[in-house]
């Protein structure tokens, strides 16, 4: 079975730019995938291309193995969730739910709609307009919207993006039980490492148009290929050329180890983190247990980690 | 006194001097006598309304509201193109409003004039099918109601235009698409989604051309060429040639009662 999504060398190049350069991707069926990057670094771009609002500028999409490139949107079996969810001011969340059927021709149009808004729990909502919704509740009327048409793929463009932190946690684990109920294959689009890696099986790392790495989220964290995925997940110490997790640097009182000032303390609920001014120049992390060793702000310290925790790049 | 109605006195006074007492004579005048030299006299009459009622003059009203209704249909089906390309056009937006602006900057009997020259017989557009042999005779392009519907069409398109590009301009882009991904076409997104939410703005522009439109007076003086008479020239006769001040005001109150109805409906439309 050929993969649901399979990008080969997309590229999309504008006037003055290079938005995406030569991505290449395969996303197997009923995963959650994730693109990963900072803003600017083409992973809009590139959502858009396989939704068919831009057109490449080289390279192929394939969909279930059949080339789509030049395919138009309404030609696609796929659906994207925009961020600011785009639903039509003028229509009910029933009526946006069913708007996708009708357009398909698919049969007992509202009762399909009224069963989407059930799933995302909004069925006393039916009647109410977008601007009569709170946040969450077009977020949901979004997702339904694409998912009762049960697509290929779902494309998700920082889904999340404009909702309170409260929120946000709370649909991201909807988001991601709502993937396995349905199976619907996912591609979610953020600049989140932490939504990234809570909610994806594999994610893409990209920066700058490419693709730095694709794994899962433990490999991108523990196995990072570059300089840029292993600061870009996480906090990152760099002593010399090699990388050292804040949770892998001890801390003590005395030395051996690499001599600086404790500069701040961040309580985390679970853990300290201890920011340190090293004395041969830059700044470190060291993470500590709520309840070890007390440091205070200006106290002198040492840092010391294992091999084992050092990551090395070219 | 406080500020908000000494702000508000300059309107009022102006609003009473130059609207309100005009008004209150025109009515008044409206239900009088005519004088043998024009003017007014007594007795009072509703004799001006009821001649209102005279085929001729009912013949006269339903011209106008056709002209005006047909030359509001052209400039939507026009308008809605040009504005919906200005709402898309990006960085060019500016310069395309100024290009729609641009017949403004003349005036509009200049430009009516300037009609003339292009449609009669030794016009430019005669002469120039004449002399490519396209035609023997010059084409009857001028003095009929195809000339004043063109007339009306060319000045008053911009103000259907503008409204709508105003509501166009608003309309999240994020919508076409979400429609396109939906499963859409273009002719479909524009059934279901544009249409619906630019009704405001081409409800504004049909009302912004039918009101002038219906009044409309130097464009069927000019290039009707008194042929194809509209309320406007009626009143404009009744006021100068034909003496009959008493006629001429009955006849701009119905106009403007005529006037008022689409305005009405649209002001009830966006209290809803």
């Amino acid at each position: 079975m050929p993969p649901v999504l399979e990008l080969r060398e997309v590229s999309k190049a504008f006037p003055n730019h290079r938005a995406v350069d030569r991505v290449s991707l395969a996303l197997e069926r009923g995963g959650f995938y994730s693109l990963l990057g900072p803003s600017g670094c083409g992973k809009t771009t590139t959502l858009r291309m396989i939704g068919g609002f831009e057109e490449p500028t080289g390279g192929e999409i394939l969909l279930n193995g059949r080339d789509v490139t030049r395919l138009k949107p309404w030609q696609r079996d796929v659906s994207t969730v925009f961020q600011n969810y785009a639903l039509f001011p003028h229509l009910s969340a029933l009526r946006n739910i069913e708007f996708g059927l009708r357009e398909h021709g698919r049969p007992d149009t509202t009762k399909r709609a009224l069963e989407a808004l059930e799933l995302v729990r909004l069925g006393a909502k039916r009647d109410s307009l977008p601007a009569q919704l709170s946040g969450g509740e077009k977020q949901r009327v979004a997702l339904a919207r694409s998912l009762v048409l049960e697509p290929q793929l779902l494309l998700l463009d920082e889904p999340l993006a404009a909702l309170d932190p409260q929120l946000r946690k709370q649909m991201r684990a909807e988001l991601k039980a709502m993937q396995r109920q349905t199976g619907i294959t996912f591609l979610f689009v953020t600049h989140d490492q932490e939504e990234a890696l809570s909610l994806s099986d594999q994610v893409a790392v990209m920066n700058g148009g490419r693709i730095e790495q694709t794994g899962t989220p433990e490999d991108l964290y523990l196995r990072p290929a570059t300089r840029f995925v292993a600061g870009f997940l996480g906090e990152m110490n760099w002593f010399g050329g090699v990388g050292v997790r804040p949770e892998s640097t001890r801390i003590s009182g005395s030395g051996p180890g690499l001599p600086g000032t404790v500069e701040s303390l961040l309580f985390l609920g679970n853990c300290l983190h201890v920011h340190v001014r090293l004395a041969e120049g830059g700044h470190a992390v060291a993470e500590t247990p709520r309840d070890g060793q007390r440091f205070a702000e200006g106290e002198a310290v040492w840092l010391s980690w294992d091999a084992a925790g050092e990551l090395r790049f070219e | 006194m406080n500020l908000r109605s000494a702000f508000l006195l300059p309107a009022r006074v102006w609003s009473a001097v130059f609207l309100a007492t005009p008004l209150a004579i025109v009515c008044a005048y409206s239900l009088l006598t005519r004088g043998d030299y024009g003017g007014v006299e007594r007795p009072w009459t509703p004799e001006n309304y009821t001649r209102l009622l005279d085929p001729l003059y009912l013949g006269i009203l339903w011209r106008s509201l056709w002209m005006a209704g047909l030359a509001t249909a052209v400039c939507a089906v026009a308008g809605f193109p040009l504005a919906l390309f200005i709402a898309r056009a990006g960085r060019r937006r500016n310069l395309l409003l100024q290009l729609v602006l641009l017949p403004f900057w003349t005036s509009f009997l200049v430009r009516t004039y300037a009609w003339l020259f292009i449609l009669r017989d030794t016009g430019l557009v005669n002469t120039a099918l004449l002399r490519l042999g396209v035609i023997r005779s010059p084409l009857p392009l001028l003095y009929n109601e195809g000339a004043v519907l063109l007339g009306l069409v060319y000045n008053f398109l911009p103000f259907f235009v503008l409204p709508l590009y105003a509501t166009l301009e608003r309309l999240d882009p994020a919508l076409p698409e979400a429609a396109a991904d939906l499963g859409a076409t273009p002719l479909r997104t524009l059934r279901r989604v544009i249409l619906p939410l630019a009704a405001p703005g081409i409800a504004a522009g049909c009302v912004l051309v039918f009101i002038p439109c219906l009044g409309a007076y130097l464009t069927p003086d000019l290039l009707g060429g008194g042929k194809t008479v509209m309320l406007g020239n009626l009143i404009q006769n009744q006021f100068t040639t034909a003496r009959d001040w008493p006629f001429g005001s009955a006849a701009s109150l119905v106009l403007m009662l005529v006037s008022a109805a689409p305005l009405w409906f649209l002001l009830r439309r966006e209290a809803r």
